[in-house]
C-alpha cells in the first residue's frame, strides 16, 4: 500500500472516530436544505435545476471547510504527533498529500449525501443532468481549494481557532476577488492589467462558468492548479515550522 | 551503527546544539544526559531526520540523515519526547498504522504487531481509545510503535518518563534485551538509569559534549570514589582512628545521620587501612562500605562546573 494511502486512510479513519464528521455533516446538510428550499425558493421557481442549492453552496463551504481544514496540521503540532509522522520513512509530500486527500475525500462524502436533493429534483420534472453533473464537480473542486488554502494556514499555527479565522478571511477574498469589494481596493493604484488577474483569481466566476454546465479546461486548470500551489506552499510552511 | 560529525544547530543566534561529534556501534547502548535544554532532544531529533541540521552531518547505518532521509528513517525506530500518538485511535489500530507506514512486508506484519503488544504488556488495552489511557501506557505505546519493524537503530527520548518502578524496570529489561543486535540511544535525567541500561554516557550541556566515558569511568571521577563510609555508635573516637591512616586526605562527617566519610588521597585505596585501624582500637562500627562514586555529585560537578568556568571568562 503506497505511503499516501495509509496515511490517507488513517486521516480519514480518525474523523469518524470523533463526533466531529458526524456534526459536520448533519450541519452541512440541514442548512444546505434551509438554504435551497428556504432562500433559494427551490418549490416557488417552478424550474427542474438545482441552482438554488449550488448558488448558496460556495457561501456555506466558506465556513464549514476551513472547520475541516483548520485541524490538519495545527493539531499535528500541538500534539507532538508531526514528529513521529515526518520521521516515518514517507516523503513530506506523501504526507500532505494523504492529509488533504482524506479531508477531501470527507467533504465529498457530505456533498454526495446531497443526492436526495438530485433525485427529487428528477421526481418532480426534467432537469438537464449533464449540467447537475457539472455543478457537483465544479463544488467538490471549489472545496478542494478551499482546503488546500486551509491546509498551508493550518501549518503556520498550532492555533485551530486562529487557523480557522485567517482560512475564512484568505478564502472570503478569493471567492470576492471577482466583485467590486475587493477590485475596488486595487483599482485606484494598480494597473488594469493586475486588476484583471485578481479578477480572474475569483473563485465564483470559475465555480459559475463549471455550474452553467461548460466544463472548460481553463476553469478546471484554474482550481487544479490553485490546489497544488497551496499543498506545495503547504509543505513549505510545515518544513519551515515544525522546529517551533 | 550511529555516527555524527561535527552535528550542530542553530536557530538564529541560539545555538542549541554546537558541534557533537560521537559514534555508536550495534550492540552499545549510549546514554544521553544532561539539565533540560541542553540539546539533548534537538540531536536526537537530528538524528531521527526530523530536524534539518544547519551543520555538520549524522550517519545511520551508513545513510546520511539528510542526503539518504528515508533510507535512513527506514532503520530508525523513534520515541519522541513525550511519546505523542493518535489518541482517537486505538492501540491496535495505532499500531496497524505504523506498520503500514514502515512498509512492514504483509506475511510479517501481524507477528510483528504481535510481538510488540507481547513485549510491553498491552494486551488489556488494544481496544481502548489512547487518549484514556494512563502516562505509563501511553508511554508504552510510543515505545510499541518505534521497535514494531525490527529497526537496526533505536532512538529513544526520554523512554521511562512518567513510568512507576516497576514499569521502568520493565522498559529497562527490554532494552537490555533488545541491546545485542542493535544501535540504541537513551536520554534521561534519571541517573541510576545510566547504571541500569547504558554502557557508555555522554554528558551534554549548552549544546556540546562535555563527558563521553562509560559510566564506571564516569563514577572514578567522584570524589567519592574509593572513599569510605560508615556509621559508628562513638564518633568522635572513630574520627580519631581515620584521622591516623596515612592515606586518608579528609573526613567528613554528616551533621543529620552522624554518617562519616573518609576521602582518600589521589590514586590510593583505604577500606583495608581504615578496616584494620578501626579493630586496633575496638571500635563498633553499625556499618562499613566502600563508595564506588556518586554520578549526581559528577554530574553536577561537568555541568555546573563548566558553567562556572565559562561564566569567569
Amino acid at each position: 500500500m503506497s505511503a499516501i494511502t495509509t496515511v490517507c486512510k488513517r486521516e480519514l479513519r480518525s474523523y469518524f472516530a470523533t463526533p466531529v464528521a458526524y456534526v459536520f455533516i448533519v450541519i452541512f446538510l440541514v442548512l444546505s436544505s434551509a438554504f435551497t428550499f428556504y432562500l433559494g425558493g427551490f418549490y416557488e421557481r417552478g424550474q427542474a435545476d438545482l441552482l438554488p442549492f449550488f448558488n448558496f453552496l460556495p457561501w456555506l463551504y466558506l465556513f464549514l471547510v476551513p472547520a475541516v481544514s483548520m485541524r490538519l496540521w495545527s493539531e499535528e503540532r500541538k500534539s507532538g504527533t508531526i514528529e513521529l509522522l515526518l520521521t516515518l520513512p514517507i516523503t513530506m509530500w506523501q504526507a500532505v498529500m494523504g492529509k488533504f486527500l482524506a479531508a477531501w475525500a470527507f467533504i465529498g462524502i457530505a456533498l454526495a449525501l446531497t443526492f436526495p436533493l438530485w433525485i427529487t429534483v428528477n421526481y418532480l420534472g426534467d432537469p438537464d443532468n449533464g449540467v447537475i453533473f457539472a455543478s457537483y464537480l465544479g463544488a467538490l473542486l471549489m472545496a478542494g481549494s478551499f482546503l488546500a488554502i486551509g491546509s498551508c494556514i493550518s501549518a503556520a499555527t498550532r492555533n485551530q481557532v486562529v487557523a480557522f479565522i485567517l482560512t475564512v478571511v484568505a478564502c472570503f477574498v478569493l471567492v470576492m476577488a471577482g466583485f467590486p469589494l475587493v477590485l475596488d481596493a486595487f483599482r485606484s493604484w494598480a494597473p488594469q492589467g493586475l486588476v484583471d488577474a485578481i479578477a480572474g483569481l475569483s473563485f465564483l466566476t470559475h465555480f459559475a462558468s463549471i455550474s452553467k454546465g461548460v466544463i472548460d479546461l481553463r476553469d478546471l486548470l484554474y482550481f487544479v492548479l490553485m490546489i497544488g500551489f497551496w499543498l506545495y506552499a503547504s509543505a513549505i510552511v510545515i518544513d519551515l515550522k515544525k522546529a517551533d | 551503527m550511529i555516527e555524527t560529525q561535527a552535528l550542530g544547530k542553530r536557530y538564529g543566534d541560539l545555538v542549541a546544539v554546537d558541534g557533537i561529534t560521537f559514534k555508536v556501534e550495534p550492540g552499545q547502548v549510549l546514554g544521553f544526559l544532561g539539565p533540560n535544554g541542553a540539546g539533548k532532544s534537538t540531536t536526537m531529533k537530528m538524528i531521527a531526520g526530523f530536524l534539518a541540521p544547519t551543520s555538520g552531518s549524522a550517519r545511520v547505518c551508513g545513510f546520511d540523515v539528510e542526503e539518504q532521509s528515508l533510507e535512513a528513517r527506514r532503520v530508525v525506530g523513534y520515541l519522541p519526547e513525550g511519546a505523542p500518538s493518535y489518541g482517537e485511535m486505538d492501540v491496535r489500530q495505532f499500531l496497524e498504522f505504523i506498520a503500514d507506514a514502515r512498509e512492514v512486508p504483509a506475511n510479517l506484519r501481524n507477528k510483528r504487531i504481535d510481538d510488540a503488544i507481547d513485549r510491553l504488556n498491552l494486551e488489556n488495552v488494544l481496544q481502548q481509545p489512547i487518549d484514556t489511557l494512563s502516562k505509563g501506557f501511553k508511554r508504552r505505546v510510543g515505545l510499541a510503535q518505534a521497535i514494531l519493524h525490527d529497526p537496526k537503530v533505536l532512538i529513544l527520548d526520554e523512554p521511562t518518563d512518567g513510568l512507576d518502578p516497576n514499569q521502568k524496570h520493565e522498559v529497562r529489561t527490554l532494552i537490555n534485551a533488545m541491546a545485542r543486535d542493535k544501535t540504541i540511544i537513551v536520554s534521561t535525567h534519571v541517573l541510576e538509569e545510566v547504571h541500569a541500561v547504558c554502557h557508555r554516557a555522554i554528558i551534554i550541556a549548552r549544546g556540546k559534549v562535555l563527558a563521553d566515558a562509560t559510566p564506571a569511568e564516569l563514577e572514578s571521577r567522584s570524589r567519592y570514589h574509593q572513599a569510605v563510609s560508615l556509621t559508628a555508635t562513638d564518633v568522635k573516637a572513630a574520627k580519631e582512628a581515620l584521622s591516623r591512616v596515612p592515606d586518608v586526605a579528609s573526613i567528613e562527617v554528616d551533621a543529620q545521620d552522624g554518617r562519616i566519610t573518609a576521602f582518600p588521597k589521589p590514586g590510593r585505596q583505604i577500606f583495608v587501612a581504615v578496616n584494620a585501624a578501626l579493630q586496633e582500637r575496638s571500635i563498633v562500627v553499625r556499618e562499613l562500605a566502600l563508595e564506588g562514586g556518586r554520578l549526581d555529585e559528577v554530574f553536577r560537578s561537568i555541568t555546573q562546573g563548566n558553567a562556572a568556568t565559562e561564566a569567569r571568562a
